[in-house]
């Protein structure tokens, strides 16, 4: 456990060196690959904190995900199709721009609104939830109940939403086109400096007396109650920085992938970025980042080379991590090194 | 609002509850009485149903005339065959995993991946569907106007018979007892001489023979795929979280409560903004009584 911690900053630069490897030895095409699953990665790292340090499982993260891929994508298409309205609000008939979408007009708006919204919004119902000392398996159902609303409210609300289709056609970031293979490579750039800031940041909080706190919750919450913590605060900020990483991925999403749908809300894709994290370790941050990366370019693999066996492949990995490696991979890395 | 309105209205909502019902009553045991969450429930459905269809295809190849009658052999063996499957999956996986609930919750996440590749590699991504009996297919007219289609008259006897016979079996006979005994002290039943293990065994086939039974009533009135079990694995939950664990008339209750709501807010509303206003609504209403509707008042 100590050593766990302890082995972070090394992760860290692991990861680094990995990210900075991979964009000087794969193609455009593969990078961006490598891109599209760095954007769960931040996913992950938030599941890492709230899992593996809080003990809340949350299956809902797909929820903020969304929400920062929304908002993103929004602004895009509303760059993309301008001066007319988006063309899935013109096919529902949609006269007028709905009021929610306005602010997405401007572009520091809409990176305000990706901070704050999932934040603010995760921390004022996790805080009313762990307040009333619900937690585990009704906090995940919940969670999970959640994303299915999300799902379902934007696939009925087309004209507003763009339905089941999502968000999609855009290739322009203030006049500055997205998809070449230039400014793939600059967006990846932001975007992996933006990771490892963010692992950087929840390895500080870790380390900090308020990780130490978190632990000592997640392994006797009413003991560190009875001492005086307002522990539904802790559990609810730690949850809000989930959220808040699982935006800023989302975003990144909309960004390198082009698109951004209800799929990527839903219930599977929001119990699969659990995966993520389990694989690498739930106690490690860098091994967040490394099982998002793995897992997902075993998918892209898989289900191009072999589609058939994707989902048997991610049933076992499910069941092996649990049953046989509940610290994944930085576990098995840790034990490793001890034992040699 | 017209009487026959009201009276179809009514009956829809009654007709929606007894499918919500069927589907969660399985789980209410699994996961109500024994706490083991089986997100591969929905897969077990999704078992019955394709039994369902392997029994109407041998019926219809080997013995034709009886296919009127094909039903009551699907049902119980749907029900046999996913509960030996269940009974198995206990022996083998789950019971690796008791005192473990999240994980538990993702490795049978895990299992139920497999099952559904499983399900497409053996029967094919796209729907099946079984015929349904001349018997089944119409409806009745009790009154001029009203017309109650006889598939579903026929599910909500179903469910009638099976909710009563599972009740029974819980509370009036011995095993039921053991159960029931199980579930309020595992180390005093053990002390006593009650073999936990043989009983965690058996209630998990029951609560997977129950999805057999709701897999089998699918399949009169939709078509099954491999995902199809997906689709209602959170539905289900929802009605047995709702209701309360350990209650099975709370899961009952609020099968009804959500069955009534959806069926009356889709007569103002679209169906998919029914359904978000009833999981709002659900969300909410857990939030103020986090043990469910109908929880028993007890310490813990």
């Amino acid at each position: 456990m100590k050593e766990l911690i302890r082995r972070g900053s090394g992760e860290i630069i692991f990861v680094a060196a990995l990210l900075a490897a991979l964009a000087l030895v794969l193609d455009p095409f593969r990078l961006s690959t490598v891109a599209k699953y760095m954007s769960f990665a931040f996913v992950a790292i938030g599941i890492v904190l709230m899992w593996g340090y809080g003990g809340v499982l949350s299956l809902g993260q797909g929820i903020f995900f969304g929400m920062g891929g929304y908002m993103m994508a929004m602004f895009l298409k509303l760059e993309a199709s301008a001066p007319e309205l988006p063309d899935f609000m013109m096919w529902s008939s949609v006269e007028t721009l709905p009021t929610w979408w306005q602010p997405f007009h401007h572009l520091g708006w809409t990176l305000l609104l990706i901070l704050v919204v999932p934040s603010v919004v995760a921390y004022l119902f996790s805080y009313a939830v762990f307040r009333k000392r619900v937690g585990g398996v009704y906090f995940a159902i919940v969670t999970l109940a959640l994303a299915l609303t999300l799902t379902v409210l934007i696939i009925g609300q087309q004209g507003d939403t763009g339905g089941a289709n999502g968000i999609t056609d855009f290739r322009t970031l203030l006049g500055w086109d997205i998809v070449g293979d230039q400014s793939k490579l600059v967006l990846y750039a932001v975007h992996a400096v933006l990771l490892v800031v963010a692992m950087a940041v929840c390895r500080a909080i870790l380390h900090s007396r308020f990780g130490k706190v978190l632990i000592a919750i997640r392994d006797r919450e009413d003991r560190v109650r009875f001492s005086g913590y307002n522990t539904a605060h802790i559990k609810a900020f730690v949850f809000a920085v989930s959220a808040l990483l699982s935006s800023i991925g989302g975003a990144f999403y909309a960004l390198q992938v082009g698109m951004i749908s209800p799929d990527t809300i839903g219930v599977v894709t929001s119990i699969e970025m659990v995966i993520y994290a389990a694989v690498g370790g739930r106690l490690s941050v860098g091994g967040a980042v490394i099982g998002a990366l793995l897992v997902g370019l075993m998918k892209s693999y898989l289900s191009e080379a072999f589609p058939e066996v994707w989902l048997y492949f991610l049933g076992a990995l499910f069941i092996l991590v649990v049953a046989f490696m509940p610290h994944g991979l930085a576990g098995v890395a840790s034990r490793l090194r001890v034992s040699r | 609002m017209s009487t026959e309105i009201v009276v179809m209205q009514v009956f829809n909502g009654v007709s929606l509850f007894t499918i919500l019902l069927l589907m969660s009553i399985g789980l209410a045991i699994v996961f109500g009485l024994m706490g083991v969450i089986n997100m591969a429930h929905g897969e077990l459905m999704a078992l019955g149903a394709y039994v369902t269809y392997l029994t109407a295809g041998a019926f219809s190849h080997y013995a034709p005339q009886w296919m009127d009658v094909y039903l009551f052999v699907a049902i119980p063996v749907a029900f046999v065959a996913t509960g030996a499957f269940g009974w198995l999956l206990e022996r083998g996986f789950v019971r690796h995993f008791y005192n473990r609930p999240l994980d538990t919750l993702l490795a049978t996440w895990g299992l139920s991946l497999i099952f559904q590749q499983t399900y497409r590699s053996v029967f094919g991504p796209q729907e099946v569907s079984v015929p349904l009996p001349a018997w089944l297919s119409g409806a009745w007219e009790p009154f001029v106007g009203i017309q109650l289609p006889l598939n579903r008259l026929f599910i909500i006897g179903l469910t009638a018979v099976v909710t009563v016979g599972v009740v029974l079996l819980l509370t009036r006979t011995r095993w039921g007892l053991r159960v029931r005994a199980v579930t309020q002290n595992r180390p005093m039943s053990a002390a006593v001489g009650i073999d936990t293990n043989r009983i965690d065994a058996m209630t998990f086939a029951l609560g997977a023979g129950l999805a057999g039974i709701a897999g089998c009533v699918f399949t009169m009135i939709g078509s099954t795929n491999p995902g199809t079990g997906q689709l209602y694995i959170v539905d289900a939950f929802i009605v047995v979280v709702f209701g309360g664990v350990q209650s099975l008339i709370g899961t009952a209750l609020s099968g009804l409560a959500i069955a009534q709501s959806q069926t009356t807010l889709e007569s103002v509303m679209s169906g998919s903004m029914a359904r978000v206003t009833i999981l709002v609504l659900v969300i909410v209403v857990l939030y103020f009584r986090p043990n469910g509707l109908f929880a028993r008042k007890a310490r813990s």
